[in-house]
């Protein structure tokens, strides 16, 4: 899933200052299971942004509403009445959510309240830890499964480098060492052959270095 | 002879070769890098030049490589992986050798945490196991990493790292095949304090034929105080200190621990030189040049060949 974290409430506050009538929108989908963004947090966030603009002695009418899913133009249509009584739209999305609202209500203010982070999974009950760069062309089938470009430090395709002991990263004891994962895992599965075939230079294109991406699927194309 | 590096001449002479390092000044000052070349002059083969190492910012490698080069010294580019994509790094490789700098070490670098610049974007566009590759095809296909045709491809002697102490232990031999099969023509390892380890490893290299590939140079640091091997066991990845040499530092009075430091490093370098497949050795003195000679003399290094 994609994964975010809550702005600070002051960076929130602030951004939304100069607005009487705020929509806060959430999404049901990966912000939800994260925790971040989802019909509860759009709750929470009404709560402490009304008390404390009460506080402030500025009292603001807010609106709260939380969508299927944000990055998709069908449930965004939705939205339309509600948006056409706020000043403001404010985004419990990822960053992708927040640009279907700029894009679908071209001249209201959408501002984002979360920092969306990585694309990853739950490790435990509120730990969750990156896994996919999204790089395009997916090496796991030859790492053992663990992704050695999201998760060594220094993204290497040939590691690990000499700062790895004790199985975790130099950077960090809270870092595992993604090249002690998949030799491990390699061991595991009878297949420490793969290690010794050196990865090519990886071609950057498929992750981004091409210019932004999109996926044209003709057979589902109007 | 693949190149016209000396150290390649050295080592394929079967001499055992000797290697030191410069690291570049946090300022643009060539006499920092001048005054430390000058004491290495005729006690080394070559002198590695690093690479904004611990990810702090100074003076480039290339740069000061040049500074040496015009001083008649034999340089060792250092290039790391992390600051700098394939474009940039293959136009400093054309560049280094339009000034005769012919020998290379492929690292993937520090990482940035632990420098001056840790809000640095952490580039790795390759990582060092692809570096020596591109070095190496530019040598031999004359081509760039993107294919194309290279007009004077540049001939360097090419160089990597070995850490024969970092973890997984098991895995480090392999590590070093991957290198040999990328093109490495050598190894400067991490500093050895732990022999019995080191040889272990040098051990598993030699029984796979790797060292009839790849010349071995064993990483020496002296250590100034125990402080430092203190630091070093505790402090700094991939470095393996054995608690009874920490123990012999401390046993010796503040005064006369630096002695002891050079004297272990020589012992070492003594005690190495009978190690199957040892090639020779980077002394790599962090901001302490002016004791290598005594330390390459006093190892029964010296004179170094003449080529």
């Amino acid at each position: 899933m994609i994964t975010a974290e809550r702005k600070p409430l002051e960076e929130i506050l602030q951004s939304v200052s100069s607005f009487d009538r705020i929509l806060i929108v959430g999404c049901n989908e990966c912000v939800t299971v994260c925790a971040a963004g989802g019909r509860k947090e759009v709750g929470l966030l009404a709560s402490a942004l009304n008390m404390s603009m009460l506080k402030a002695g500025r009292p603001v009418q807010l609106t709260e509403h939380t969508l299927e899913r944000q990055c998709d133009p069908e449930y965004v249509d939705e939205l339309a009445q509600l948006v056409t009584g706020a000043d403001a739209i404010l985004s419990m999305a990822c960053g992708c959510g927040v640009q279907e609202l700029a894009r679908r209500y071209r001249d209201k203010p959408v501002l984002p309240a979360l920092n969306t982070k990585f694309m990853g999974a739950a490790e435990r009950p509120g730990v969750w830890a990156e896994r996919c760069a999204g790089c395009g062309n997916c090496v796991l089938g030859v790492t053992g499964g663990i992704c050695p470009i999201a998760r060594c430090s220094k993204r290497l395709m040939n590691g690990p480098c000499g700062g790895s002991g004790n199985g975790k990263c130099e950077i960090s004891d809270e870092v595992d060492c993604a090249w002690q994962l998949i030799w491990d895992r390699l061991k595991a599965l009878g297949k420490t052959d793969l290690y010794e075939q050196n990865m090519d230079a990886k071609d950057w294109r498929p992750a981004g270095g091409g210019g932004p991406r999109r996926i044209v699927r003709e057979d589902l194309t109007e | 002879m693949k190149t016209d590096s000396v150290l390649e001449k050295i080592l394929t002479s079967g001499q055992l070769a000797v290697t030191s390092e410069c690291g570049p000044p946090r300022g643009s000052d060539p006499e920092v890098i001048r005054k430390k070349g000058e004491l290495l002059r005729g006690v080394v083969d070559a002198v590695n030049v690093t690479d904004n190492q611990t990810a702090m910012v100074r003076m480039s490698s290339l740069a000061a490589c040049i500074h040496l080069r015009q001083m008649g010294l034999e340089p060792l580019l250092q290039m790391v992986t992390r600051d700098r994509n394939r474009l940039a790094m293959q136009a400093d490789i054309l560049g280094a050798y339009s000034h005769g700098v012919t020998n290379m070490l492929c690292l993937s670098g520090d990482h940035p945490k632990f420098g001056d610049h840790p809000m640095a974007a952490n580039v790795h566009d390759i990582d060092s196991v692809q570096l020596i590759k591109m070095v190496r095809d530019m040598r031999e296909e004359g081509t760039f990493a993107g294919g194309e045709e290279i007009k004077e491809p540049p001939k360097m002697f090419i160089g990597g790292a070995a850490n024969p102490f970092a973890d997984p232990f098991e895995l480090r031999v392999a590590r070093l095949a991957k290198k040999a099969s990328a093109g490495v023509d050598f190894v400067q390892t991490q500093c050895i304090y732990n022999i019995p380890k080191f040889k272990k490893w040098m051990k598993g290299v030699c029984d796979r034929g790797l060292h009839e590939q790849v010349h071995v140079l064993a990483g020496i640091t002296p250590m100034k105080s125990v402080g430092m091997a203190r630091y070093m066991k505790n402090k700094v990845p991939g470095m393996d200190v054995p608690d009874d040499l920490v123990k012999r530092m401390g046993g010796v009075e503040k005064k006369k621990q630096a002695a002891e430091g050079i004297d272990i490093a020589v012992e070492m370098i003594q005690e190495l030189k009978e190690v199957e497949g040892v090639a020779g050795f980077h002394i790599m003195a962090i901001e302490w040049e002016r004791k290598v000679p005594e330390i390459v003399e006093r190892a029964g290094l010296l004179p170094r060949p003449s080529t």
